[in-house]
């Protein structure tokens, strides 16, 4: 396993995400309420660029008519036919089993531990005094 | 889909050797002042002051919005923001490229003549779309071809433009909506066909059209998954309209190509036709063989959206019932209901011989590409 | 005693148990009403002046689409010497002894759901029901009979069901496969309570009031056309029924499809799971693949069978519709869908053809369950 930084903290804003390829791998890198998750960009569906969908919520009902907006910003709308995931698994939410896409291993790590290596940071230079994100590939 | 890895990278169609026919793409405008070149003044101002005059209460937007902006897949956003379609440099990159796609056939959408109330409004719009589409499409990538439109509910006008556009063989077919004013198959149509036929072009129905009707015989339902499928129903009552009225018996060399309906409902329409003649023959003497016959025989279907059975080995069945020569692949690019030839037809179970004529084999043959 | 045999093909088996020696249940038979004279005795004073003075009774209220003359609406040797189809219960009772039927759903598709007067609607529905339970109930042990409702307006809807819910050999309602509105909407809400509440399973039968063109093509020529189009009917009522959360929102609610084919059941399947999976959001209450929800809510009469017979089509499909327990057994008496006793193709095996005579029936229809005698309840 290689462990590869992405991103300093405060790239990615909350809501936001960043498009990244490592080792091959298109991969999305999520800011969900501070916390950071990382998911192969291909949908488990019919291939397409999963991590460029829309972020949302997860809209649910206690019976027909009623509408709620529950974990808001935790689901990621296939940008083709509109399959729900989510983002901090990967799973789907229909069939959280079966289809899902790969979620990586992230976590955000000192520049100063990073420093004394290993990993791989193919676009940065890592700095003592920031915190940068990294995935395990 | 059914395992817990990521879904292996497929090779591209030109990396597996397959060349690809897309039998249904949407060009778009950017503004509606791109038509204007092709269109007389008193169109222009007639649409500036008037417009669209539609049988839908809005306007402009559609009364079932989908679920994604403009219809459109959210990756197909050209950079400058216009609208999905619109842009045929971003459209030769992000699709005819990258997906090695040979021919590209559009179909136009949208602001259609074929819907207008007014008659004269609606061919004058044709005409400039058919134009739009050779001027801003064909003339910028030799590989995409245009459909004719026409106004089907003024067939004098409509035969007039059929004549005028067929000559240019960038035109591979007149293009129709299925939801007209009254079924397609009626007598009161009849002068396209024949239009189409002594010009030798196939008619293609794509999803669609503002005949008054609503979606199903009991009313419009509510919400959106409710009328993206009953376009699923307008294709049946095409083929039933089209094979029970007698078109094909008064136009033997018609050929009809069925745009963004699925295909896996056929075999049971076609049992079901077949099996209720014998009640109602004395009803319809005009026909003389079994309607599935006829089907079968003039009527083809582009494959998008592709079928999604749950059991493997269906999509196959369903294939074999339908049969392989009468299928054409077909994306809808950039809507949102895409099929990528990467994936949409792997677990079909098809030989490698069978693959090349529905992605690209079929429609050559029916369209006269290459 | 014996009976007199139907002229035409000979529908009397050899053995006096009939085909399926009581083990059938038969959930599609219509009878008509032969003239509105027999209605006049069950409606009020108000409305029997108004039969005779309106001249509503000049024409009988045949529904458009079910010409009585027509080849589909009768087989020959199912035709009564006099009268129309479905009129005479002699000719269906020699049809339930030669398939030995135990017990048989009468369907009345009757014109008055397709007036536009709710209450002259509601009248004339009632006094059909009282007919039926007169007529035809009364008379015959193994009839059972599907509640006429008019369906212009729910809350009569409600009133009539209250009032034959007492009655068990009322076994469901009857609602016109096309009418004014698609069948999932909150406006026919009241009716699925009522039904929910007394065990009475919506029955939606072929057939239109016409209220709009039969398909979202418009109005066919022919009547082999709307006759063909009405699966497509029954696709688009059976999707408002999942997608307006109908079987969310009455969660022991039962929907019968009559005379609607069942062969278009799996791409219908197939398709309604792969839009919902992306347009989930629109209709959140809707928590479940619409697979699993038809499969366990929603049955399906046998006659028409529109998938072929011979060459395995109809076990493929069958097999693609992914449920033994959807399909009930009926013959669609008068209709002319097959010839002599060949109502259950015996390409089907015994296990399934069990299933589809006697045990889907049973376990659909809780009224039935509770008049079966012991040797044929589950």
């Amino acid at each position: 396993m290689a462990r590869h930084v992405v991103a300093a903290v405060g790239e990615i804003a909350e809501g936001e995400r960043k498009l990244v390829t490592i080792e091959g791998r298109d991969i999305g890198v999520f800011n969900v309420e501070g916390e950071y998750y990382a998911l192969l960009n291909r949908c488990p569906h019919a291939g397409a660029e999963l991590c460029r969908g829309f972020i949302v919520g997860f809209a649910d009902s206690d019976e027909p008519g009623h509408y709620k907006l529950d974990r808001k910003g935790e689901f990621l709308r296939c940008p083709w036919h509109g399959w729900e995931f989510d983002i901090r698994t990967g799973q789907s939410w229909f069939d959280p089993k079966k289809v899902r896409t790969r979620a990586y291993k992230t976590s955000v790590e000192k520049g100063s531990e990073l420093q004394k290596g290993p990993y791989v940071a193919e676009t940065f230079s890592v700095k003592v005094e920031e915190n940068y994100i990294v995935i395990e590939i | 889909m059914n395992v817990n890895v990521p879904l292996p990278r497929q090779q591209t169609p030109k990396e597996q050797g397959l060349s690809v026919v897309d039998c249904d793409i949407h060009p778009a405008v950017k503004s509606v002042d791109e038509l204007f070149p092709f269109m007389a003044k008193r169109w222009q101002d007639h649409l500036k002051t008037f417009g669209s005059h539609i049988r839908q209460g809005l306007a402009d937007a559609l009364a079932h919005p989908r679920m994604t902006p403009d219809v459109a897949r959210v990756d197909a956003w050209p950079d400058d923001g216009s609208t999905p379609g619109s842009d045929p440099e971003f459209m030769r990159r992000h699709h005819l490229d990258a997906n090695g796609v040979e021919y590209g056939i559009l179909i136009p959408l949208g602001r259609s003549g074929s819907h207008q109330r007014n008659l004269d409004y609606g061919a004058a719009l044709c005409s400039a779309v058919n134009d739009w589409q050779i001027s801003k499409y064909c003339e910028f990538d030799n590989r995409i071809r245009a459909s004719i439109t026409a106004t089907q509910e003024d067939t004098a006008a409509a035969v007039k433009e059929i004549n005028k556009r067929a000559k240019d063989k960038r035109f591979v077919q007149v293009l129709l909506p299925p939801r007209a004013v009254e079924p397609l198959g009626k007598r009161r149509y009849w002068p396209i066909y024949e239009a189409a036929v002594a010009n030798k072009l196939p008619i293609g129905l794509h999803l669609g059209g503002m005949g008054g009707h609503p979606s199903t015989g009991s009313g419009m339902g509510s919400y959106y998954i409710e009328e993206h499928t009953s376009n699923v129903q307008t294709m049946q009552g095409l083929i039933i309209s089209l094979v029970i009225e007698g078109v094909f018996e008064a136009f033997p060399d018609l050929q009809i190509v069925l745009i963004e309906g699925g295909f896996a409902w056929e075999p049971a329409l076609n049992w079901r036709l077949d099996k209720h003649w014998k009640n109602f023959k004395a009803e319809v003497p005009h026909l003389k063989r079994a309607p599935s016959e006829y089907s079968k025989q003039h009527i083809r279907f582009t494959t998008q959206p592709i079928e999604e059975p749950e059991r493997q080995g269906d999509l196959r069945q369903i294939i074999d019932w339908v049969g392989v020569d009468r299928l054409m692949f077909s994306t809808d690019y950039p809507h949102w209901d895409f099929d990528d030839p990467r994936y949409a037809l792997n677990s079909a179970g098809l030989s490698v011989a069978e693959k090349q004529k529905i992605m690209s084999g079929n429609a050559k043959a029916l369209y006269g590409l290459q | 005693m014996s009976r007199e045999g139907a002229t035409g093909t000979d529908t009397r088996a050899k053995s006096s148990a009939g085909l399926f020696r009581g083990e059938a249940i038969d959930c599609d038979v219509h009878v008509a009403v032969p003239a509105m004279k027999v209605l006049v005795p069950y409606l009020d004073d108000y409305w029997r002046e108004a039969v005779t003075v309106r001249g509503l009774d000049r024409h009988n209220m045949n529904l458009t689409g079910q010409p009585a003359n027509a080849p589909i609406n009768a087989r020959p040797d199912w035709r009564p010497k006099q009268g129309n189809p479905g009129t005479d219960l002699p000719t269906l009772q020699n049809q339930l002894d030669a398939f030995g039927t135990k017990f048989a759903i009468l369907n009345c598709m009757y014109g008055a759901q397709a007036l536009h007067h709710e209450d002259m609607a509601a009248a004339f529905c009632g006094a059909v029901n009282d007919w039926l339970a007169r007529e035809w109930l009364d008379k015959d042990a193994r009839l059972r009979a599907s509640i006429v409702l008019p369906i212009q307006n729910p809350q009569n809807c409600v009133k009539e069901i209250e009032k034959r819910a007492g009655d068990k050999r009322f076994v469901q309602v009857l609602i016109p496969a096309m009418g004014e509105m698609t069948l999932g909407r909150r406006y026919y809400w009241p009716i699925y309570e009522a039904c929910e509440k007394h065990g009475l399973p919506v029955g939606v039968h072929a057939g239109s009031t016409y209220r709009f063109a039969p398909a979202s093509v418009g109005w066919f020529s022919y009547a082999f056309e709307d006759y063909v189009s009405q699966a497509g009917a029954f696709e688009n009522q059976l999707l408002s029924l999942v997608a307006e959360g109908v079987f969310a929102k009455f969660p022991a609610l039962k929907v019968v499809f009559m005379e609607s084919g069942f062969a278009w059941l799996p791409p219908f399947l197939w398709r309604a799971n792969k839009t919902w999976r992306g347009v989930r959001a629109e209709t959140p209450w809707v928590k479940q693949e619409p697979a699993v929800i038809i499969r366990e809510r929603v049955r399906v009469t046998l006659q028409p069978v529109d998938a072929p017979i011979d060459g395995g089509a109809l076990e493929r499909t069958i097999e693609q519709i992914g449920s033994d327990d959807m399909l009930l057994f009926s013959t669609d008496f008068p209709h002319w869908h097959f010839d002599g006793l060949d109502a259950l193709p015996d390409t089907l095996s015994p296990a399934l053809r069990k299933k589809i005579l006697l045990d889907n029936p049973l376990a659909t229809y809780s009224r039935l369950r509770e008049s079966a005698p012991k040797e044929i309840r589950p």
